[in-house]
């Protein structure tokens, strides 16, 4: 904050003279970098395709329009599906997730040293691993289907849910967790009385709020064949079927908002 | 019944909060552990029932030394020793039933203790102290849902049904308006007596420990430079104790017993 003295007032800047310079020079050089950028993606464009997007898009439109509202019939049995990968896919990730919480939380893991960063990795492995990238590797290992599916899903999610899972049990009140020793608890009861109703409202979140997320990546994996309505999504994009594909969206639509507003609706309830 | 010898705990930050601490508490007295605040007080009564482990010494309950005691046995030891505590550690989400049942935990098993299945006998004896602390009728509710007053109640039910020999308090009052604070060391001392327990309260406030209790500890930089009797604090050991102030005040406290306790924090 320079003060500079002028006819003997106090002039106030909020910054000196070579500060602004080198904020102008920043400047000017990230313009430069844009333009210049700009320059070679549009060399290696082909504008006629983008001049032409507007009249394809509004072709496709009308070809998708109206959807083929009987086609609703086909759509019952992988709408199904798909609500089922999500479904059991969350609850087998949390099974797996609850253990994996524990040995990661700082105050109940056994072992700081060893057992911790084992649990972090399962952690970040199965987190930085997109849910398709998992189908396609499972399709590869257990054949195409529901159930890699639902495996994809389970491991895509143990990750998400473990990680907010040690959070919560990190931040619990501690005394709580002293009384309860005090009693001359076991390790296990210490942990059934001491920790799990703490973290409980917690868990309750973190399986809805993963569950709505798991309902719309579910409606993707059968676009690599991993069964559900992206199977269905997939067939008719192939063939061009323009109305059933925007039947499908508006299908996925509804079931996202529905599971959405379930969500909703049950953390506003715990909470 | 309980003896310290040469108790010492230093943490590993370098902390002496306890300096080589010799006490004797006979069966069925209670005392109050007065200090200012980071003298000890906690850290001594943690270190007895090992919440926090002690760095050396013993913990000699009825000739069991506690400190060296294995992880199974220190359960069974803890059983005998009921805690109290300065901001209830009640399970908030559990019920007042579940939380004064929890203090069964050393005795019952797992799986009856997670389905909630205590033997008959332990409920009725839940059910005996609710009623003796005046909150029958709030079996039911929640623990959040209760005042400051009636959660310290709750936990006085929590380590009373224990069946314990000695009393850990620490701080029972600290959270408590001045009023509500009276009552609950009326309530713990007198079940003290009812059972004949020994207790140690922990405890801030001087004129309230000298109300209530026959002998007083006063505990500095983690050694004891107080024992005796609670008319025995004059303003030359309250000074000793908690460093220059006008003390007067205080002790004045104790003779007029109806007015406002607050100026004696």
């Amino acid at each position: 904050m320079p003060v500079l003295e002028r006819e003997g007032a106090q002039i106030w800047r909020r910054r000196t003279s070579g500060e602004s310079l080198i904020r102008w020079v920043g400047w000017l050089l990230g313009v430069a970098v844009f333009v210049y950028c700009w320059q070679i993606i549009s060399e290696s464009t082909t504008w006629f395709f983008v001049w032409d997007a507007p009249r394809i898009a509004n072709d496709i439109w009308t070809r998708a329009t109206p959807p083929k509202w009987e086609y609703i019939t086909q759509l019952g049995r992988p709408i199904w599906d798909t609500l089922n990968i999500a479904t059991l896919g969350t609850m087998i990730s949390l099974c797996l997730a609850v253990p994996v919480a524990f040995l990661a939380a700082r105050n109940t893991t056994p072992s700081a040293l060893f057992v911790r960063p084992i649990a972090l990795l399962i952690i970040v492995s199965t987190r930085s691993i997109n849910s398709l990238i998992w189908a396609l590797l499972l399709i590869a290992i257990i054949g195409p289907g529901v159930f890699a599916g639902v495996v994809a899903i389970a491991i895509r999610s143990i990750g998400f849910c473990a990680k907010l899972l040690y959070e919560a049990i990190e931040e619990i009140d501690h005394t709580q967790v002293e009384a309860i020793t005090a009693t001359g608890a076991s390790r296990w009861q210490v942990m059934a009385y001491g920790i799990v109703p703490q973290i409980l409202p917690a868990f309750a979140g973190i399986a809805v709020f993963r569950w709505d997320i798991n309902i719309r990546e579910s409606t993707v994996l059968g676009l690599v064949g991993a069964g559900g309505i992206g199977l269905q999504l997939s067939a008719s994009l192939n063939v061009l079927a323009w109305p059933q594909v925007s039947l499908i969206l508006v299908v996925i639509l509804f079931a996202v908002v529905i599971s959405e507003w379930v969500s909703a609706k049950v953390r506003g309830a715990i909470i | 019944m309980l003896r310290l010898q040469k108790l010492t705990k230093t943490y590993k930050t370098g902390d002496q909060a306890l300096k080589s601490i010799d006490l004797d508490v006979p069966k069925g007295q209670v005392l109050a552990l007065i200090g200012p605040s980071g003298a000890g007080k906690s850290t001594m009564i943690r270190c007895i029932n090992r919440l926090v482990e002690p760095t050396s010494g013993a913990v000699m309950l009825d000739d069991v030394d506690l400190v060296k005691l294995s992880s199974g046995a220190l359960r069974k030891a803890r059983r005998e020793m009921g805690m109290i505590f300065q901001e209830y550690a009640l399970i908030e989400r559990l019920t007042v039933m579940e939380n004064v049942l929890s203090g069964r935990l050393g005795y019952v098993g797992f799986w009856r203790s997670f389905l909630r299945r205590y033997p008959q006998s332990d409920v009725d004896e839940a059910f005996r102290l609710l009623d003796r602390v005046g909150l029958l009728h709030m079996a039911d509710k929640r623990a959040d849902e209760l005042s400051g007053g009636q959660r310290q109640r709750v936990g006085i039910c929590r380590a009373l049904i224990q069946n314990p020999k000695l009393m850990l308090v620490d701080e029972p009052t600290a959270s408590l308006d001045p009023k509500t604070s009276r009552q609950i060391m009326r309530l713990i001392t007198e079940l003290c007596q009812e059972r004949g327990l020994a207790a140690i309260i922990n405890i801030h406030d001087v004129a309230l420990a000298q109300m209530f209790v026959p002998r007083v500890v006063g505990l500095r930089f983690g050694e004891i430079v107080y024992d005796g009797l609670p008319t025995g604090l004059t303003p030359d050991k309250l000074t000793e104790i908690y460093g220059e102030e006008d003390w007067e005040a205080t002790i004045e406290k104790v003779e007029d017993d109806e007015t406002g306790i607050e100026a004696a924090e």
